[in-house]
């Protein structure tokens, strides 16, 4: 394995820095360093993060390797400058079985670009009515500790109840996607003045909001983890602040977590004007007041990390009317720059690796992952130019997918490489494999 | 007119709204005449292509097409390839082969004319998609009302019933307000939607409020359905709260005309009597349909004006 000496990156957007990438791990930092052997990557300029971790991408493998595999994801990641994925269980099969989500797992060691961390069904089948094995896959090769039913919400309180307290055996946490299913049926974006306006069904805010609310209290009250998956609205981000506030006033650590998605900080619902489903997503595109909301969230702390929700849909699945169209956007190859576009100024490169890396990576249980570059760290990072800018152009994506909502977007930073436990995925803003 | 597709009543500036319906008149002059035909479309192909059964609009259009001497292909999604799973896209691109140089779509999705207008060149009229919009029956309704009030500038007008779900409504509130007229919705407030805050109109709940100052009461059809769906208790509770009978209409000024787009649930929203009497205008709105229909196509596609 060839070591790489990084000459010059502002870690964390600090001072420039060598940094020694050597059998896995950060060998030496410092200024000036040299090293025999070891392949020189010039970093002037450039900026070194934490490998970004993304606690929400759907792969589509298996099942849908039309729209995406979990090689094709992964080199996605890795251009996003990922270095860890968390992989939905929402496949066909569901992931809702240990011999799944190893075959999932097996599939992310294969690509060998980022790392894939399986996440289980809540219930089988997605179906909402009896618990998967949930220990057979904490316990499998793949080492589950995420579990989530997301696409569905696990609707029935007493079943959500239960899977929240079974998976503390292991530590592990039940990530909800918060929709209440009675208040969304024939949902096709916000409701709202633009629902009014154009016809369409509407999906209130009040419905993710209720479950968040509901699963709040119930994970307090059996002492359980929670993560929520996508926050959306304004109010479910006053409710996850009055839900930390509460158990900072209990003197017990905060267990409920929550994840916002790149385009829920960046897009509204006025997209849905033309009709066009590339900007159909669930939970929807809302208001100007709901981005305000989530990004104050977001840089104060409510709102723990960013999460893709990257998903892949194959083209005839989204070039159809707007109600046949399955809902979701790719995200894993823009995130980073939708972040930085929308809150650098706010956040700093600090925050942005603890919103990105860090933070996601706790939550996640990933123990290799969210480390600043730093003296005998894993080396999982990537280097980022900020003064470079780049327009979204959707066949140019490594995604089989082209269901950005960024086409055309002008966007400004890009990843110009990533490590993986000290080997570059991508170097000069391209993919090794 | 310098729009290329009518795909909502929004799309009609003022000008262009009172030119269709200047037109609608003299196309309505002409269809006393013995020959009811002009030449101005012929050599052009108009395609009906309906994904709903309606008949009524799908006859007005086709009329509307052949009195201006366009060739007329019926498109009907039923027994066709449409009905084998093909996509719009597809059947769109398909029609642009063909080289149809207008499509009238009806769609029970909303913003299916959107997604058409995006994949042809030729221009798209909207037929009703979904619970979005019916232009063409806006502008007949308008039509009407300045036939009967002889302006709209200034008429208030009641529209009463499904709102939420309605096309109709949608785009009666764009071109009503175009036009110069204030509207208030009547509903059960189930049936209007959240976001009616966005709407330049008055909403209200009670009907008898709003009937005694209405120039125009337009009723709406409410689907049965929407009972079993808790948008209100029953039938009976909807026509006594909602409903049109002989003595609402006394509380109407004398003037006053009811409308209603059809097809009618005769006992529910409106009580035979009323249709049936002289403040009705619901047959003059089917005659009206082919007029506004000749004039949208004759403006879109006769280059004129």
């Amino acid at each position: 394995m060839s070591s790489y000496l990084i000459r010059g990156a502002a870690v964390v957007g600090g001072e420039p820095t060598d940094l020694l990438l050597r059998d896995g791990i950060v060998a030496e930092a410092g200024r000036g360093l040299s090293a025999k052997g070891a392949e020189v990557v010039d970093a002037d300029g450039l900026v070194a993060l934490p490998g970004l971790v993304d606690l929400h991408t759907h792969l589509r493998e298996p099942g849908r390797e039309d729209a995406e595999t979990v090689d094709s994801g992964s080199r996605a990641a890795a251009l996003g400058g990922y270095t860890a994925v968390c992989a939905m269980a929402n496949t066909s099969p569901v992931a809702d079985t240990a011999g799944v989500v190893e075959q999932v797992w097996r599939l992310g060691r294969e690509a060998g670009l980022v790392d894939v961390q399986p996440i289980g069904a809540v219930t089988v089948g997605l179906a909402g009515e009896r618990l998967a094995e949930l220990g057979a896959m904490a316990d499998s090769a793949a080492r589950v500790r995420i579990f989530s039913d997301d696409g569905n919400c696990v609707a029935d309180p007493r079943l959500m109840r239960r899977a929240l307290e079974y998976v503390k055996a292991f530590d592990g946490v039940i990530a909800q996607h918060a929709e209440e299913p009675r208040l969304t049926e024939g949902a096709q974006m916000h409701e709202g003045i633009e629902s009014a306006r154009l016809g369409l069904p509407g999906w209130p805010a009040v419905a993710e909001e209720a479950i968040i609310a509901r699963d709040v209290l119930l994970a307090e009250h059996v002492g359980a983890r929670l993560h929520v998956c996508h926050v959306s609205a304004a109010g479910s981000v006053e409710i996850l602040r009055w839900a930390k506030r509460r158990e900072r006033l209990t003197g017990r650590p905060s267990k409920v977590t929550a994840e916002v998605t790149p385009h829920h900080l960046l897009l509204t619902d006025d997209r849905a004007a033309g009709y066009d489903p590339v900007f159909k997503v669930n939970p929807p595109l809302r208001t100007a007041e709901d981005v305000a909301a989530l990004r104050a969230g977001l840089v104060e702390g409510v709102i723990d990390a960013v999460a893709t929700d990257h998903a892949p849909h194959a083209v005839q699945d989204k070039e159809c009317e707007w109600g046949y169209a399955r809902p979701g956007m790719l995200g894993l190859e823009t995130a980073l720059s939708i972040v930085v576009d929308a809150l650098l100024d706010d956040l700093g490169w600090d925050g942005i690796a603890d919103r990105m890396s860090r933070a996601p990576a706790r939550i996640a249980g990933l123990a290799d992952h969210g480390h600043d570059p730093a003296k005998g760290r894993p080396a999982n990072l990537t280097l980022i130019d900020p003064s470079a800018t780049w327009t979204v152009e959707p066949t140019a994506l490594a995604s089989r997918s082209r269901n950005t909502p960024y086409a055309g977007f002008t966007l400004r930073s890009r990843v110009v490489a990533t490590f993986l436990h000290g080997q570059p995925t991508v170097l000069d803003g391209k993919v090794l494999r | 007119m310098n729009i290329r597709h009518l795909l909502s009543a929004s799309d009609l500036d003022r000008r262009d709204a009172t030119a269709v319906l200047d037109t609608a008149t003299e196309m309505a002059a002409m269809a006393r005449r013995e020959v009811k035909k002009l030449p101005t479309l012929r050599g052009k192909t108009v395609v009906n292509l309906f994904y709903e059964d309606s008949t009524r609009t799908r006859i007005s259009f086709e009329a509307a097409a052949k009195r201006l001497s366009a060739d007329v292909i019926n498109f009907s999604a039923k027994g066709s390839s449409v009905s084998k799973g093909e996509s719009l896209k597809d059947t769109a691109l398909t029609l642009q082969a063909m080289g149809a140089d207008a499509v009238v779509i009806r769609h029970p999705a909303s913003g299916a004319p959107h997604r058409l207008a995006h994949w042809i060149d030729g221009t798209v009229l909207n037929a009703g998609d979904g619970t979005h919009e019916h232009p063409t029956q806006a502008l007949l309704d308008a039509y009407t009302m300045r036939s009967r009030h002889g302006r709209i500038e200034g008429l208030k007008v009641a529209i009463v019933g499904d709102v939420l779900h309605s096309r109709v409504a949608r785009s009666n509130v764009h071109l009503l307000h175009t036009l110069g007229a204030h509207v208030t919705l009547v509903a059960p407030p189930t049936l209007i939607p959240v976001g009616v805050t966005g709407w330049p109109v008055d909403v209200g709940y009670d009907l008898d409020a709003v009937l005694p100052g209405a120039d125009v009461v337009m009723m709406l059809r409410v689907q049965r359905e929407r009972m079993t769906d808790s948008f209100f208790p029953s039938e009976r509770e909807y026509a006594r709260r909602y409903g049109l009978d002989a003595d609402r209409v006394r509380a109407m000024p004398s003037h006053a005309i009811v409308m209603h787009p059809g097809p009618m649930n005769r006992g529910m929203e409106i009580a035979p009597e009323v249709a049936d009497s002289a403040r009705s205008t619901i047959v003059e709105q089917v005659a009206n349909g082919v007029s506004v229909r000749m004039a949208v196509l004759y403006l879109l596609l006769g280059g004129v004006k």
